[in-house]
């Protein structure tokens, strides 16, 4: 008969064997265990907007009544007003950008504004390490895995995962595992956005030791990725120097202020196949 | 009962760690509850209830974070085994050796996660020092706090009920 230390030393081994065969199907596959992780975030996301609506709550009855009695609806109805001005902003700027670009190629397509439903950010990630967030709004509202998220400070990031009906998480572009194809406003140096777990939290990769790029540059989505669209603002060039290799090391300040994320933006468009060298068209 | 409470502990660290989690989006939150529940749960319950703890709270962790499914359970079955062993092992009821032993669990969980996670992500392993030490140092604040709370919070209330009952005895 087995004594207790060896069942429980048993056990613990067959828990361990059974995450390491957990684990090496989903490395080999690469689809991951799609339906454990889908029934766990759904389930979760009704308890996590129930949290963040007690939160939200409790924050709401403070500002609202007892702090300042009136003044802070009014401020927020401006802010959000603010925010979708903004946004208009830069889909103005992209959008002018894009015609001149397309008119010196003689290209006359013409883009519609971005479709974009807004979502309200109800809970983070449960590892610290991770940059991600997850917002009430899921595959009922029309959201699709690879949609990408912004705001009216510029991008926020890219849907990942396959949504659960009524929440989706978002993966931060700051976060280590996030990127983005980028390019500078003035010199239009291509690249890729690279989160860090550093301050700044955005490196520049792969733009050459040739190009022209300075502090204070405007860095803007190229849209090659196919998910990001083009023209709407990462942050500016905080550092820039030449690399010992053929690429520049380059960091850049987020225009987005990560740390106050409340509501965003989902642009509800599918992201499609990522092309080769649009951003310096 | 066990079964339950240790469920409910779970749950209740996950569901407080998102939410934390959401209120501090950019920057990186400088405990893991769920980590701590799972340690506590190993000191008071022993190794098999910390190792399955681990196990359940590490796979819902890593379902919700949108990661490798496995990673965040290997390395907190791991811990919560080896927590259950050294408390059964050892006196670890005064507040010193509780600290230490969710300090110590925190960085044996992190050096095992981030190096998995890089393995299987194919990325160099750098942990950031500083933010390992500080989230076990705060690990190791909440779960004493916690020990302290569960063990003497009935007894104040008791003590609190009992007072305020001589109080109105001596009005009337």
């Amino acid at each position: 008969m087995l004594d207790i230390r060896q069942r429980t030393g048993y056990l613990f081994l067959a828990v361990m064997v059974a995450q390491v065969i957990l684990v090496s199907a989903q490395v080999q596959s690469k689809s991951g265990v799609r339906i454990l992780s889908l029934v766990t975030f759904e389930a979760f996301s009704h308890l996590e907007r129930a949290a963040s609506g007690g939160i939200s709550g409790t924050r709401g009855v403070w500002d609202r009544y007892v702090a300042l009695r009136g003044l802070r609806s009014e401020n927020d109805e401006l802010k959000k007003e603010l925010a979708s001005l903004q946004v208009k902003l830069q889909e103005e700027h992209a959008l002018a950008e894009r015609t001149t670009k397309l008119q010196e190629l003689l290209d006359l397509k013409t883009e519609a504004g971005l479709p974009t439903i807004a979502a309200e950010v109800i809970a983070g990630n449960p590892n610290p390490g991770m940059r991600t967030i997850t917002i009430d709004r899921g595959s009922a509202d029309g959201v699709q895995a690879d949609m990408s998220v912004i705001g009216p400070a510029g991008v926020i990031g890219r849907v990942v995962g396959p949504p659960a009906r009524h929440a989706a998480r978002v993966q931060l572009l700051i976060d280590r595992n996030a990127a983005a194809g980028a390019l500078t406003e003035r010199a239009r140096a291509g690249g890729m956005v690279v989160g860090m777990d550093a301050d700044p939290p955005l490196r520049m990769e792969l733009v050459s030791n040739l190009a022209d790029v300075k502090v204070g540059d405007a860095v803007i989505a190229s849209g090659v990725d196919g998910i990001y669209p083009k023209g709407f603002r990462i942050g500016r060039v905080e550092r820039s120097e030449r690399g010992n290799g053929l690429y520049r090391t380059i960091t850049v300040r987020p225009s987005v202020d990560f740390s106050s994320l409340e509501e965003v933006l989902v642009v509800l468009v599918p992201p499609r196949p990522a092309t080769r060298d649009e951003g310096s068209k | 009962m066990k079964t339950l409470a240790v469920l409910l502990a779970l749950a209740g660290a996950l569901v407080l760690q998102t939410t934390l989690a959401g209120l501090m989006t950019g920057g990186r939150l400088a405990v893991n509850l769920v980590l701590v529940a799972v340690v506590y749960l190993a000191l008071a319950y022993g190794p098999v209830t910390g190792m399955l703890a681990g196990a359940a709270g590490g796979l819902a962790q890593d379902a919700l974070a949108g990661a490798i499914v496995g990673i965040g359970g290997l390395s907190k079955t791991l811990v919560g085994f080896l927590v259950g062993i050294l408390g059964a092992q050892f006196i670890v009821s005064t507040a010193l050796p509780r600290f230490v032993m969710f300090v110590s669990a925190t960085l044996l969980h992190e050096l095992v996660f981030q190096a998995l996670d890089a393995l299987l992500q194919s990325r160099g392993f750098a942990p950031q020092y500083m933010a390992v030490l500080l989230q076990a140092v705060c690990n190791g604040v909440v779960g004493v706090a916690a020990f302290l709370i569960v063990e003497n919070g009935p007894d104040v209330l008791a003590r609190r009920r009992m007072r305020r009952a001589s109080f109105a005895k001596r009005r009337f």
